[in-house]
């Protein structure tokens, strides 16, 4: 599953980013990496680009960049201590 | 009511006598000769501009949006006898991405050799906020982390235990709310301190553990040094070449490495009075 297939409200676990040169430099740079949970939060009028929840901040990927972060939706425990 | 709270919470506290701001005299840009050069680091919207405005009484366009700080602005001020050229570079999420402005940022802290660079970290968002901090003790001994809107962080929940991250970090972590005052004295104090070697830092490295690519490294930062005469920071060079980083490859073909940018420093400034 991809980062650009989340519905809106889901959190999924980063597995691997497949961006590459400098767009992979600056998804690692803000923050997005293997292991990091995000969290899906808003989408644009039309669809794109969507808001994410990343490490406490808010970043804004156009599907394109999303398709290319692979994630595992995340159980509930792991969403609940994520907001603690 | 809620008026009168926040005419309460927008005035610095300089008439207090324990906080000690009757050192710092404000300079504008009058900058002149100067003892040390100070740089403002930071990811964008974590309040360098702000910070930059309470030290030296500019009015640096303050905005919450990014690449507002496109070149670099310098002012000057005064503390403790010693008088610093400070410089508010254009915010940055790495050393290593290469948008013009981050270019700038990290052209100047690379090869400007600033005598302290503050990084000024989101205390709200600070795991994000972390990782340029790290890249920068990477390259440079004397670092003081401004760990700014430390009062958005409270309203959040969020505390920050700053003398484990001072520990961990090797180097002073200021707790700051810039846009209330909260928090100068104790920076100015910090930066004086590393300025002047009274405080020893010992920044946090990454090791890198393995034999080939330490070799690798040093064959070619000794190459670079030889072909750049007088280049800082060889080695971080060295290693952003095996990663393939285009626009340091670019720079090293070129002959370009280590010029510093110079735009029109001052062009945004002299519009602005001094306070």
């Amino acid at each position: 599953m991809t980062l650009s297939q989340l519905e809106v409200g889901q959190i999924a676990k980063v597995i691997k980013v497949r961006s590459e040169n400098a767009e992979r430099r600056r998804m690692l740079d803000i923050g997005i990496l293997p292991g990091t949970v995000i969290e899906t939060v808003m989408r644009s009028p039309l669809g794109d680009p969507v808001a994410y929840r990343v490490r406490d901040a808010v970043v804004a990927l156009r599907r394109e960049q999303a398709e290319l972060i692979e994630v595992q939706s995340v159980a509930q425990e792991t969403r609940m201590e994520m907001k603690r | 009511m809620s008026a009168q709270i926040e005419t309460v919470d927008a005035k610095p506290c300089s008439a207090c006598s324990s906080c000690n701001t009757s050192q710092l005299t404000r300079l504008g840009i009058k900058a002149g000769g100067w003892d040390y050069v100070v740089a403002l680091m930071g990811n964008p919207n974590t309040g360098k501009s702000t910070i930059f405005n309470s030290l030296t009484g500019l009015r640096q366009h303050v905005g919450n949006w990014p690449g507002k700080t496109v070149t670099r602005a310098e002012g000057a001020f005064s503390y403790n006898n010693n008088k610093y050229k400070l410089v508010d570079l254009p915010g940055t999420y790495s050393l290593l991405s290469t948008s013009v402005d981050e270019e700038i940022a990290r052209d100047f802290v690379l090869f400007g050799q600033p005598n302290v660079t503050i990084v000024v970290a989101d205390a709200a968002r600070l795991e994000r906020n972390l990782g340029l901090a790290m890249q920068v003790l990477e390259i440079t001994d004397r670092v003081v982390v401004a760990l700014n809107l430390i009062d958005e962080a409270r309203g959040n929940g969020v505390t920050v235990d700053e003398r484990a991250l001072t520990r961990d970090l090797g180097v002073p972590v200021v707790p700051m709310a810039a846009r209330r005052g909260e928090g100068v004295a104790e920076l100015l104090s910090a930066v004086d301190n590393v300025a002047q070697g009274a405080y020893p830092t010992r920044p946090r490295r990454m090791k890198y553990r393995d034999a080939q690519l330490e070799a690798a490294i040093v064959t070619l930062a000794a190459q670079l040094e030889s072909a750049f005469a007088g280049l800082p920071n060889a080695r971080w060079v060295a290693l952003r070449l095996l990663e393939g980083d285009e626009s340091i490859v670019r720079a090293v073909h070129e002959g370009t490495l280590g010029e510093i940018r110079q735009p029109n420093t001052f062009v945004n400034l002299t519009k602005l009075e001094a306070r």
